[in-house]
């Protein structure tokens, strides 16, 4: 590649003020507004946020996966690779999706396509963007599925989805993202859907394909625990915004930002045996309704007039950034 | 899958055996025989008739030798059309209507899917309006409306084609037209439906995270779920588009098997009604068998 030395001067992935919004009969949802962050080369990026906060439909904007209409993405760029992914035309997104950033889904359930054999499935990324002609991406594709741990592979190859239990398929996902050998990784709650010690396994197979490939990881989870384990930084989200972001250590052990307190504050594992479990009062607010300043403020305990006016994610002294104004002044210390 | 076909063979029997013994009965239930007319036949012939034709032994008789010879795959002497047996008056109807059928069939199949497939494509768009209302229009407009119009438009004014009959292949065209419109309707509202379940799951959207084309979308990932209700649909529709329609062979004049359906009940023609009957239930059974076949091939999730 002739572009080696500006790849690696800029980010991988660099998003900056990334809106998009639905347009239902109830009004304009803002399920993202104005999220900006990057990723290097290489790296794992968490992002976590309750249900609805937007984190899935940040990364399917990028990828140009929101049903449009409703969804629109009304402003913002995703600089991939010099490609700004937002602006990109269909046939130029088919190109990148599934070749160079690839997506693993939550439900292993329903990802895969009952009505097509695994093989079909699994050699199809093959097919499209690297014209393979077929015995040879049938004998990466029992490959593929020997690297994630499938005995047998060149039997159950054969096989229908309905014929895998749940680990086995979110496995045979995993494959089928890594088989173009992608740049990136985006990983919607992969291991949600699955119980405990197949998480396990599935978050350890992610981590050994990435550390044998060099790839760049986006996982987005509600579960603080495996994004705590797993990733380099972490973007905490709320109510389609970032509201804290920075190395995993400092977002889980010095956090700033009230929310992400309240949030590490109420993970029952972290809390004294028989003392009543910290919640967070009141809802998450209604997107379709405008919020003027901190989406958080009407739950926040230390809520002042200044949190009304807009704020932005600023970086703070230890590179973590915070979206408090308060945290931002100096008169908030957590 | 031998095994299966099979069974479900053997299960026939049973089934052909209560279609013909209801239909035997309940033919005879109804007032008046083949020998009753206005102008009435000199009652010793009258006798002479039912004594060649067996009519005057008792019912039950009669019913024994009947399944006698059903068993032997005969149906019967018809008793209006003299001289001629309810097997060689379907064995010349029958492919008449089957060649009228099968090309309506492919029209309505043709027509059918490519209209919901669009619709499906672009849902609450004006081509799905468009798509879906016409196809509501085909479902409404019954043929007697549709075969008349299509006459008067592309055989009086326009003199492309003939209004009857059924002597060259550009006969066809117009029953075929006529007969297959109303099925394809039909069936561009199951496709339509059935394509936008399948387009919404999950799946669809790893597909397009993989890259994959819209054309590869449909064609490689969703018709095989997305035509599921059709192909459920097709086995009774196939029985009754190729056995012919009463109403189509009556306005196109075609010498098919549908208007015999009703023309023997009116005469009491009591084999031939008999006959046709368990003709068409045959074809029922073997095409929803066939249908069943279809769709283990397509649906990899049943078993047999």
């Amino acid at each position: 590649m002739c572009g080696l030395q500006k790849i690696d001067a800029m980010p991988l992935l660099q998003v900056k003020n990334l809106r998009t919004y639905f347009h239902t009969r109830n009004g304009v949802v803002r399920a993202v507004d104005g999220v900006s962050f990057e990723i290097e080369k290489g790296q794992t990026l968490g992002i976590v946020g309750e249900s609805g906060s937007g984190k899935s439909v940040t990364c399917y904007s990028m990828l140009g996966l929101i049903p449009q209409p409703p969804g629109r993405i009304e402003s913002g760029e995703a600089i991939f690779d010099g490609v700004d992914l937002l602006k990109a035309g269909p046939p130029q997104l088919r190109k990148i999706r599934g070749k160079r950033i690839a997506m693993i889904f939550q439900d292993p359930m329903t990802s895969l396509n009952p009505y097509m054999r695994i093989e079909d499935q699994l050699i199809e990324p093959l097919l499209i963007h690297e014209r393979t002609d077929r015995r040879r991406a049938v004998e990466l594709g029992v490959q593929a599925l020997k690297d994630v741990g499938i005995q047998d592979a060149a039997q159950r190859i054969r096989s229908y989805p309905h014929e895998f239990s749940g680990g086995m398929r979110q496995r045979v996902m995993i494959a089928m993202a890594l088989i173009t050998k992608p740049d990136l990784l985006i990983a919607d709650e992969p291991t949600t859907a699955l119980d405990v010690t197949v998480q396990a396994q599935i978050i350890e197979l992610v981590k050994r394909m990435q550390a044998e490939r060099g790839m760049a990881v986006i996982w987005i989870s509600h579960d603080l625990g495996v994004v705590a384990g797993l990733c380099q930084r972490v973007n905490v989200m709320y109510a389609g915004r970032v509201v804290e972001s920075g190395p995993t250590d400092g977002i889980f052990r010095t956090p700033q930002h009230p929310y992400n307190r309240a949030l590490q504050k109420s993970i029952p594992a972290l809390q004294p045996k028989g003392v009543e479990l910290y919640t967070i009062a009141g809802m998450p607010p209604d997107l379709s309704k405008p919020v003027a300043g901190c989406a958080f403020a009407p739950r926040c305990e230390f809520v002042q007039d200044i949190c009304r006016t807009p704020v932005e994610l600023k970086a703070g002294a230890s590179g973590q950034s915070t979206a408090c104004v308060r945290v931002q002044n100096g008169d908030l210390k957590l | 899958m031998f095994r299966f076909i099979a069974a479900r063979l053997l299960q026939t029997i049973p089934v052909l055996f209560v279609v013909a013994t209801l239909t035997f009965f309940m033919v005879r239930l109804v007032p008046g025989g083949p020998f009753d007319a206005e102008r009435n036949v000199p009652p010793e012939i009258k006798r002479e008739l039912e004594a060649y034709y067996g009519l005057d032994k008792p019912v039950f008789q009669q019913y024994l030798d009947y399944l006698g010879r059903l068993v032997r795959g005969d149906l019967g002497p018809s008793y209006k059309f003299a001289n001629r047996s309810v097997n060689e008056m379907i064995a010349s109807t029958f492919p008449v209507s089957l060649q009228l059928g099968g090309m309506a069939l492919g029209l309505a199949l043709l027509l059918g899917i490519t209209a919901g497939v669009i619709a499906a494509l672009r849902p609450n768009s004006a081509l799905d309006y468009t798509a879906s209302g016409i196809s509501m229009m085909g479902i409404c407009l019954p043929t007697f409306v549709l075969g008349p119009l299509f006459i008067l438009v592309f055989a009086l004014n326009l003199r492309w084609v003939n209004a009857s009959g059924w002597f060259d292949s550009a006969d066809r065209i117009l029953p075929a037209a006529t007969l297959g419109i109303a099925y394809a309707a039909y069936i561009a509202r199951l496709t339509r439906g059935g394509m936008l379940e399948i387009l919404s799951q999950d799946f669809i959207r790893t597909a397009r995270a993989k890259g994959a084309s819209e054309a590869r979308i449909i064609f490689r990932h969703s018709l095989r779920g997305g035509l599921l209700p059709v192909v459920s649909y097709l086995g009774p529709a196939a029985a009754g588009i190729l056995t012919g329609s009463f109403v189509i062979e009556t306005i196109f004049q075609i010498p098919g098997l549908g208007r015999h359906f009703v023309t023997s009940a009116f005469n009491r023609d009591f084999t031939m009604v008999t006959g046709i009957v368990i003709f068409y239930a045959v074809l029922i059974v073997f095409f929803n068998l066939l249908v069943d076949i279809v769709q283990i091939w397509l649906n990899p999730k049943l078993k047999y």
